[in-house]
């Protein structure tokens, strides 16, 4: 698109990309940071990094404020770090649409690993716009993993779409829920329900614990039966030809019709329900387990490579579109800024759908030339 | 390509170290940084100087700021300092204090490497503008 071919890296760069391969804390922080900003060469080093990516479990833990989410990752990056494994942890925290400034809080919780520096902590938070931040997450991850951490987890408040799509770079997806309202299971079936392949009920010692585990229970299993005949069922019965095609949510539905030829016995996974008390570690072993266990379903089944593929997608997706919304901004600057186009058009001297395709049209004659 | 909009922000650690329980300026402070607009990672109460290290080497941070009441500034400064060089971070961080430090603790901790000591009363604004106009330069 850009006229060049892969990114370039500058010597400093290409330094930088080796000390963070040595091992290098400061390395691998810096190169966050030249995620974070964007700043000049970031692509370079990420391109550079991605052949070393691939090692890492990365686990996506979402739930409303004060759901214990921050608790609940301090307690599972201990428990890793027990059985030998190294973390890294992207903690996404909201800034002000006003300001961009932000306080980030979540580091207050990282009692249990004083000190471990194997245990790599990074906040972040929104900035700029349009799928900016779960691009940055990504990028931030495959940092993390190409320094060799054996597990990533990106911890973010599940408040909107933009998180959504941040913790939908994780290969497994926690949603924490807080006993005690009905109130928090209501907002899970907007749309939060889809993405956990594990719900985990901290606080578990609360009053009304026990009524939020059976609702999930079955909410689970509710929404098990209608997607059943609509694609990833592969439960029981063969699903010869999708009778309505259109579907490409669920993670597993790609990998169905490719594995045509297989037998049928790759089992769904239905997400699973845990409780947790992240105070005071109950249940986070129990946890483990379960993310452990959805790994090797993800790799057993084959749906890894579907999820994957549908990640890079979406990844190339989001690139290519924020580039092609760069030219046209620089385009929109050549032609006098945003403003004076609206004032023109505030004037009656014409309108948007004329000056938007004024604006595109010279770059669609380039791709229509298929000129680079 | 090139046209991707950078977007930098100003990374500040707000730390507490040591024995000292008093935190009201140290979120006072939090909250004036990010309505100047910064990102401010809290350490929370009570760190050891290794914590700080540790958070600020990770957090990649442009500002270290120091809040200390108990008076043991003159210990746990220096070990945050030589913690910093260690990571090879010393260089291009900014590290301020705040509290209650006597002139003459001051001038050694400025000879350490501390950039400002800011004491009780210091306006917001100016500690602002002292980091703006004092940021590390930075690749």
């Amino acid at each position: 698109m850009g006229g060049t071919d892969a990114p370039a890296l500058g010597d400093g760069d290409a330094a930088l990309v080796e000390d963070l391969l040595d091992g290098s804390h400061r390395a691998l922080a810096r190169v966050i940071t030249r995620i974070e900003n964007r700043a000049a060469g970031y692509r370079g080093i990420v391109a550079a990094l991605h052949e070393h990516t691939g090692g890492a479990d990365v686990i996506g833990i979402t739930g409303a404020p004060g759901a214990g989410k921050s608790t609940l990752v301090d307690k599972l990056a201990a428990a890793y770090r027990d059985r030998g494994d190294t973390v890294g942890v992207v903690a996404v925290d909201p800034s002000s649409p006003y300001t961009g400034g932000a306080v980030l809080g979540d580091r207050i919780r990282m009692a249990s690993n004083v000190g471990d520096m194997d245990v790599f902590f990074r906040s972040m938070s929104a900035r700029g716009q349009l799928g900016g931040l779960s691009m940055a997450t990504a990028d931030a991850v495959k940092a993390l993993d190409a320094f060799g951490k054996d597990v990533v987890i990106i911890e973010t408040v599940g408040a909107g779409q933009n998180e959504v799509d941040v913790v939908r770079t994780a290969d497994t997806v926690a949603v924490l829920v807080q006993p005690g309202s009905g109130d928090d299971v209501q907002t899970l079936k907007a749309g939060i329900l889809e993405i956990g392949d594990v719900f985990v009920v901290n606080k578990a010692d609360m009053d009304g614990a026990e009524r939020t585990l059976a609702e999930l229970e079955e909410m689970v299993h509710r929404r098990e039966s209608p997607t059943k005949g609509l694609g990833g069922g592969h439960h029981g019965f063969e699903v010869p030809d999708h009778p309505d095609g259109g579907n490409d949510e669920t993670a597993g539905d790609a990998e169905g019709d490719d594995g045509d030829g297989d037998d049928e016995g790759e089992p769904e996974w239905i997400p699973e329900v845990v409780r947790t008390v992240a105070n005071t570690g109950e249940g986070v072993a129990e946890l483990i387990e379960t993310f452990d266990a959805h790994a090797t379903h993800l790799r057993e089944s084959g749906a890894i490579e579907a999820t994957k593929r549908r990640r890079y997608a979406e990844e190339i997706r989001t690139l290519v579109r924020s580039d092609v919304g760069a030219l046209a901004t620089a385009e929109i600057e050549r032609r006098g800024g945003i403003d004076a186009l609206a004032d023109s058009v505030r004037r009656r001297e014409t309108d948007p759908y004329s000056l938007a395709a004024e604006i595109v049209d010279p770059i669609a004659e380039c791709v229509d030339d298929g000129e680079p | 390509m090139s046209a991707e909009q950078e977007t930098r922000a100003v990374r500040c650690l707000v730390a507490k170290v040591g024995l000292d329980g008093h935190d009201r300026g140290a979120h006072v402070i939090a909250r004036a940084f990010r309505d100047a607009g910064f990102e401010v990672v809290y350490s929370g109460l009570h760190r050891a100087p290794e914590e700080i290290v540790q958070a600020a080497v990770q957090e990649d941070v442009d500002v270290l700021g120091i809040s200390i009441l108990s008076g043991a500034h003159n210990t746990l400064v220096p070990k945050v300092i030589e913690g910093l060089k260690e990571y090879d971070a010393f260089e291009d961080t900014l590290i301020l204090v705040g509290g209650i430090i006597p002139d003459d603790d001051e001038t050694k901790l400025k000879e350490l490497g501390v950039a400002e000591v800011f004491g009780p009363g210091t306006p917001m604004e100016e500690t602002i503008e002292f980091i703006r106009n004092n940021l590390p330069e930075r690749a």
